[in-house]
């Protein structure tokens, strides 16, 4: 099953052509650690999901780029061409000249409606050139105009073409402090909306991946490029063919609609977060060696903490016992310190992978009491090792991991909002009641 | 992609902003506009590259602009009207180097002159030419592919450009509403040799309140000292030979001139680097793009606090091309210092609504947070916008350089400077000295005055309802 892409916006684009790129850099790549049959066979499902065989000689990705002005999508474009590697179709993006200025009911009013069908037009092509549509995979930026308001806009056009296909929008949570400096409007209207038309929210955070590249990645002029190529790599330990069943015998045809049904079992609780380990350096892989026992309880305690890299997680934090309520008390306002989850989803690529012991992930402790615990713990695992690294293993979670930010934000919009006299009235008590209630009240 | 059209006035005193300055979009008349627009630059002009008597592209080292305006020059017109009541300066940029960018269906002239007075620049002439103005504008603006803001460049002080040029700004906001109004206004200062130009200053703010989308006040003194500051880093000795020449935000790079520069070019020259790294964004690409419809919709939270201190580093460049981290750092500091302003204020003391950050060059996103991060203590910000910086990344710095910084920031900073531009006026206006040669004018009334000041006291009160806030944040 193929996947379309649907890139929205400066980051969308910009992202969406590193992801392409590493998952193309991943298919050639050298040290993939399995049989060759097996390497074919993930080479074969990768180049079904992502790209098109056309009579081009290199592949196409299926992927649909829409910006309001020309210079990303151009550059975008040419990049990828001159990769030699694979290409964007020619006619498979959209942009006009005057930008959205920061204006998120620009794109969502005013721009979205009024180039509405060319842009569905140019995803309808793509989704016709797939066998099977397996679903939309969209990228947009909460903080500016065009992903945002446009972004959002097109993926109630993709609900409403698509009634019957799963949309995942992968959403980037700006800095805390400045890119844009109404991003909260921006950010708020965004999720608010996403929240009615998508299947799940997948978010990645400027301030930690830039924190990853500065303190595990060792980049010290850290670019939007390094940023987004950190991003590319997590995303695509998540997409790249796994076989979902212990003991399966295909790649998985239908990675999308498999990630729904194992982290998203309510539609009130759909933002998902992406943990990957380990990172480094490219030129630090030779040197360094993993156990897959020291991964999973990195991963675990990651989780637990809510730390998002492998340094400095605390490793004080622990699950409350069974049957006793959540340990930081909500009435009290003292910082949730223990991560709940709802789901998880552990991706595991490389050597022996097999023999891994997954146990630690299975503990009730972790998990609210929806679901049993075997519902809300799935694995993925190839053999086949991702982008050079040995071992790799991937955390997609469906937690309170992002309580903290989307206080935050919403906390700003309100301040701003209510900076005209007359609007203080109008501000909400502190908090983001309705996910911290739930989950509080489960014990 | 969107253009702009630049509508300039000259007031009789104050420095002629020579049309060297922001060159704004020129026309590729050349067949391919598909090739031109690809290239992803709205603007013809490359950085530096249309200054007082540049050269030619091609033969310009620094290949910062486009290669397709190789030898094209001749076909390439600013997409701009130049409006003067006198002829003297139009007279002179037509026969100038740049006289083949500047067409003559682009002019409109006059020759007596306004007269240092506001009522005879947008009552007389603004009647009088209104019908010439529109249609000239509608011209150039149907050569756009998609407009999306006109720059007006002008001074208060005077006569035509502050009363015409007002004027103009009233017009472009009933013809093109959709279209950004941006205003470059050079203040008139304190010791200002015209002594109307409290009266003219004022009566053009209630229309830059009213009808200006974004306002950059600029004042001479600021210049001034800019230009000083560069001489004697030139002639201190210490720095001395290692400046590179090209890249004086004085100079204008690549100029044939060997000539003497005549006084008022190096301090227009710096307006136009304001208006160049302004525009970059929109012209060049880079990682995080800036556009000019995003300068407005997040520095201005209120539609009359519209008035933008600016401050542009480096003045020049050494000839040392090794930048460690330390001096690249040094270049945010010196932002926010106010020898770098365009106009005396001090915002570092004041209230902070919002901040804009423009970047130009090798610099990446790492930089920039380590930059806000160690300069935010310092600064005030409001309280329902403490965290909020706007930040644009560049990959083109301008010529001479290898990178640059440009600084918009709304700030309460400017409010001694109407403060005193108020008490000028009611030093003259209590006595009516003057008033006469205005009420003469058709369509000027006392009321006229009342009002203006009236608007000018409301834009304090917003401002000092602000600063009220301060401290309680």
């Amino acid at each position: 099953m193929s996947i379309v892409t649907v890139q929205l916006g400066q980051c969308g684009n910009q992202i969406g052509h590193e992801v392409f790129n590493a998952i193309c850099s991943d298919v050639h790549g050298t040290h993939v650690l399995c049989s060759k049959k097996e390497n074919e066979s993930y080479n074969d499902a990768c180049k079904e999901r992502f790209f098109c065989e056309e009579e081009s000689e290199v592949p196409v990705a299926r992927a649909v780029l829409v910006d309001m002005e020309p210079k990303v999508i151009s550059q975008t474009l040419s990049m990828a061409t001159r990769s030699g590697y694979w290409k964007y179709d020619d006619r498979s993006h959209f942009c006009q000249k005057q930008g959205s200025g920061n204006n998120w009911a620009n794109g969502y009013s005013v721009h979205g409606p009024k180039h509405k069908e060319v842009i569905m037009n140019l995803v309808q092509k793509e989704a016709e050139k797939c066998d099977r549509l397996g679903g939309f995979f969209t990228i947009m930026s909460m903080a500016g105009g065009t992903g945002s308001g446009l972004g959002a806009y097109v993926t109630q056009c993709l609900r409403d073409a698509f009634p019957t296909s799963f949309i995942l929008n992968h959403v980037i949570w700006p800095y805390g402090t400045g890119e844009i400096i109404v991003q909260n409007y921006n950010s708020v209207l965004t999720l608010s909306h996403l929240y009615q038309s998508s299947d799940a929210l997948l978010v990645h955070e400027n301030d930690v991946i830039h924190k990853i590249c500065a303190q595990l990645m060792n980049i010290k002029q850290i670019s939007f490029r390094d940023v987004n190529q950190v991003i590319a790599h997590q995303l695509g330990s998540v997409f790249q063919p796994t076989y979902t069943a212990e003991g399966g015998l295909h790649y998985s045809r239908n990675p999308l609609g498999d990630l729904m049904e194992t982290l998203v079992p309510h539609p009130e609780f759909k933002m998902l977060g992406l943990r990957n380990i380990p990172q480094m350096p490219e030129n630090s892989l030779a040197y360094s060696t993993f156990s897959w026992p020291g991964l999973i309880k990195h991963l675990r305690q990651m989780l637990i903490a809510n730390a998002k890299m492998e340094e400095g997680i605390d490793w004080q934090v622990r699950p409350p016992r069974l049957g006793s309520s959540i340990p930081s008390s909500y009435s009290t306002n003292k910082p949730l310190q223990f991560n709940t989850s709802i789901a998880n989803l552990v991706i595991l690529r490389g050597k022996d992978m097999h023999s891994v012991d997954l146990g630690s992930f299975r503990d009730p402790s972790l998990y609210t009491s929806w679901l049993n615990p075997q519902d809300a713990f799935n694995a993925w695992k190839t053999p086949r090792a991702f982008n050079k690294y040995e071992k790799s293993a991937s955390l997609v979670s469906n937690s309170q991991f992002l309580l903290k930010p989307l206080d935050n934000v919403v906390g700003k919009a309100w301040n701003m909002f209510a900076s005209k006299p007359g609007t203080e009235a109008l501000k909400p008590p502190p908090g983001a009641p309705v996910l911290r209630a739930a989950l509080a009240q489960d014990t | 992609m969107a253009q702009s059209v630049v509508v300039q006035g000259k007031g009789p005193w104050r420095p002629e902003l020579l049309p060297a300055a922001p060159s704004p979009c020129l026309t590729c008349v050349s067949p391919s506009p598909l090739q031109w627009a690809s290239a992803g630059t709205r603007w013809a002009a490359g950085s530096g590259t249309w200054r007082c008597g540049s050269t030619p592209p091609s033969t310009r080292s620094g290949g910062d602009g486009p290669d397709i305006y190789k030898g094209k020059i001749c076909s390439l017109k600013a997409r701009a009207l130049l409006i003067d009541m006198e002829e003297g300066v139009v007279n002179e940029i037509l026969q100038g180097p740049l006289r083949d960018v500047f067409d003559s269906k682009q002019l409109i002239t006059d020759v007596s002159g306004s007269g240092n007075n506001w009522a005879v620049g947008h009552k007389l002439y603004g009647y009088q030419y209104r019908e010439n103005i529109v249609e000239k504008l509608r011209k150039a603006a149907e050569h756009c592919d998609c407009l999306q803001c006109f720059f007006i460049i002008h001074s208060m002080g005077g006569g035509t450009g502050s009363g015409l040029g007002t004027f103009v700004l009233n017009l472009l906001e009933d013809e093109f509403p959709e279209v950004y109004r941006f205003v470059t206004s050079v203040y008139p200062s304190g010791e200002d040799d015209v002594i109307t130009s409290p009266y003219n200053t004022v009566l053009a703010m209630k229309e830059l309140n009213e009808h200006a989308d974004c306002v950059l006040p600029i004042e001479n003194e600021s210049l001034f000292d800019i230009v000083n500051k560069i001489h004697q880093m030139i002639n201190s000795g210490k720095l001395g030979s290692t400046v590179k020449q090209n890249s004086l935000v004085t100079s204008s790079a690549g100029s044939a001139k060997t000539v003497q520069e005549k006084p008022f070019d190096a301090m227009n020259n710096i307006v136009a680097n304001l208006l160049l790294n302004l525009t970059s964004s929109a012209r060049f690409e880079g990682s995080l793009n800036m556009d000019l419809n995003e300068i407005s919709m997040n520095l201005v939270p209120f539609p009359r606090l519209h008035y933008l201190v600016s401050s542009l580093t480096p003045l020049c460049t050494l000839a040392d091309v090794n930048v460690p981290s330390r001096r690249l750092d040094q270049m945010f500091s010196d932002a926010f210092s106010r020898e770098h302003q365009l106009i005396q204020a001090d915002p570092k003391h004041s209230l902070y609504l919002a901040c804009a950050l423009l970047v130009r060059g090798n610099v990446q996103v790492s930089d920039l947070r380590r930059n806000i991060e160690r300069l935010k203590p310092s600064l005030h910000f409001v309280s329902w916008n403490q965290e909020g910086w706007k930040t644009g990344l560049c990959s083109v710095p301008p010529v001479g350089h290898s990178h640059s910084l440009l600084s918009l920031a709304n700030n309460t900073c400017v409010k001694p400077t109407f403060i005193e531009l108020k008490d000028r006026f009611m030093k003259l206006y209590k006595k009516k000295a003057h008033l006469h040669h205005y009420l003469h004018i058709d369509g000027m009334e006392q009321s006229c005055f009342s009002e203006a000041i009236l608007s000018l006291s409301d834009l304090i009160e917003e401002y000092n309802e602000l600063d009220a806030t301060k401290g309680l944040s």
